[in-house]
């Protein structure tokens, strides 16, 4: 089901051959083939309970694949053992839908806690230093000391989106980043996705219902259909169908 | 980590692959929890937490025990003329099952509560899964601390009961007896054996893991959904009570083979 790509030799930093996944008798996965390429914002689009999340959390090994191979940075991620796999997910950054926030820890503890786990030779000055350029690049430099529980949902998000920045992953796989926000703060988490990939070179995986995020930060969009990756290519070469699924889809986001 | 749902099992095999799960969660954190890197900050805080989080309660109920205890037993010991027994009689009962059984059974509703609450509202908000993609092991992390910490800090509170008991017995001899403070001390003291001071620390040992193994088992485990945390909190006291009898009884049974 690969599209040629027009991208031709560059580097696969994901890899994804027929994987499947059944939770009990449904079959969310069937069958799903995806590449990521270096350095390109790939977008994931599909309704909701096609198993968009379940895909990037069998990429970072959070759920087992029941068939079919996941390779990440070179590394088949069911294979390795624990320890390999808590190295390469030192390399890949994922934020989580509903952001994942350490409710017991201030803003600033939550931006620490991959920093002082993994990098233990940094001083204290160097990892406030760290914690506050990707507050300010996600700009909330002023929540550094707040809980959790007192920050606004599209806060929380970007809040989750920092700490996941602050090791600098070199593949970046987004849950829904703007789900829920206002336009505005959608408008400002797209330039923030795309400043991400110029500045860190980082290639990502951003999953979304929406279209508008979809165009502005997507280099290439795939379309999750019943378990399998139908259609990929430009944003303009998936809506290009008669397909009513996918016609359906994009009517429904531009009316709303 | 993954959940994979086969065809629903019998009730017997259900209960099988629950003990082989509890076995495997028990075995990880052997071999976690000893092996480097080390979370002493970690467990400091868990320690000072359990400790902290318990301690008004215990010393209400050590203080109260120790003075109706001894109030209690007053009469059926006058019979005979014999209240000067009283330091002995209640320096024992406290040591060997009063201070290790009242420890352990609030700290399964305070401490094991809310270890099963916390770990709960973790995993079902996917804390414990960000921990795992920012490449921090959990289960070290959190369970293998939380366990570790129970263990420790539970006998130590253990003996703070006891201690706090024999006060409040004190106070009641006291004004009762009017025997000195040294006398009470002295005459409790030498009626506890060596034997009676190992036994209750290992028994506390026991009730500590027991009570943190539980906590941690139900929260880590909880199911999705806050009812799940509630479920995993409440699971964590049930069982966990109910394990503090149950190894009550055993550790009775075989430190008596001991005493002659
Ligand atoms: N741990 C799990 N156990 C059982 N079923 C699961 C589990 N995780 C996901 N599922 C099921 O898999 C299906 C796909 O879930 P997934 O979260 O991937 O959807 P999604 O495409 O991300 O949807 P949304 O856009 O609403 O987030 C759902 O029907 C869900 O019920
Ligand atoms: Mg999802």
């Amino acid at each position: 089901m690969d599209v040629t790509d027009k991208t031709g030799v560059r580097e696969r930093v994901v890899e994804i051959r027929d994987l499947h996944k059944s939770f009990g008798n449904y079959h969310v996965l069937q069958g799903v083939n995806l590449d990521l390429y270096r350095g390109e914002n790939l977008v994931v689009l599909g309704k909701s309970g096609t198993g968009k999340s379940v895909l990037i959390k069998i990429i970072v090994g959070l759920l087992n694949a029941d068939s079919g191979s996941v390779k990440v940075l070179g590394s088949e991620v069911d294979k390795i053992d624990y320890k390999s796999l808590l190295s390469l997910r030192l390399r890949v950054g994922f934020s989580f839908q509903n952001s994942a926030l350490y409710d017991s820890m201030t803003v600033r503890q939550n931006l620490e806690f991959p920093l002082v786990r993994n990098r233990r030779n940094l001083t204290k000055g160097e990892v406030a230093a760290e914690v506050e350029r990707v507050l300010d690049a996600v700009g909330l430099l002023q929540t550094l000391n707040q809980m959790p529980s007192e920050l606004s949902g599209g806060q929380r998000k970007r809040i989750g989106i920092a700490r996941t920045l602050i090791l600098q992953p070199d593949i970046m796989l987004y849950d829904e980043p703007t789900a829920g926000l206002d336009p505005i703060t959608c408008l400002e988490i797209n330039g923030l996705i795309n400043e991400v990939q110029e500045r860190f070179h980082t290639s990502s995986i951003v999953i979304t219902h929406d279209l508008t995020c979809a165009k502005a930060v997507g280099d290439r969009v795939a379309m999750l259909l019943d378990g399998t990756f139908q259609r990929q290519g430009t944003f303009e070469e998936v809506f290009n169908t008669d397909d009513e699924r996918v016609k359906t889809f994009y009517d429904y986001n531009f009316i709303q | 980590m993954a959940e994979d749902n086969e065809k629903k099992p019998g009730r017997i095999s259900r209960m099988f692959l629950v003990l082989y799960d509890v076995w495997q969660f028990i075995g990880r954190f052997f071999k976690e929890a000893f092996l480097p890197p080390y979370e002493g900050k970690e467990l400091m805080r868990q320690c000072y937490d359990i400790g902290y989080r318990s301690l008004l309660l215990i010393s209400l109920t050590g203080f109260i025990t120790g003075v109706v205890f001894t109030k209690q037993s007053r009469p059926s010991l006058a019979e005979f003329g014999a209240t000067s027994w009283l330091p002995s009689l209640v320096g024992i009962a406290l040591l060997r099952t009063l201070a290790p059984l009242l420890t352990a059974l609030i700290a399964a509703g305070k401490v094991g509560s809310s270890i099963g609450a916390e770990l709960g509202s973790m995993r079902v908000t996917e804390q414990i899964d960000a921990m795992e993609v920012s490449a921090t092991n959990p289960f070290k992390f959190l369970v293998s601390t939380r366990v570790l910490a129970a263990t420790i800090t539970i006998p130590i509170l253990t003996f703070y009961t006891a201690m706090v008991g024999m006060l409040g017995a004190l106070l009641n001899v006291y004004t009762n007896e009017e025997t000195s403070w040294q006398a009470f001390f002295s005459s409790s003291l030498e009626s506890i054996t060596f034997l009676d001071v190992i036994a209750s620390t290992i028994k506390a040992v026991l009730f500590g893991f027991t009570i943190g193994m539980v906590g941690c088992y139900q929260g880590y485990n909880s199911s999705k959904g806050t009812e799940g945390v509630g479920k995993a909190a409440n699971a964590a006291v049930v069982t966990g009570m109910f394990l503090v009898f149950v190894e009550e009884v055993i550790t009775v049974q075989f430190f008596g083979l001991f005493r002659t």
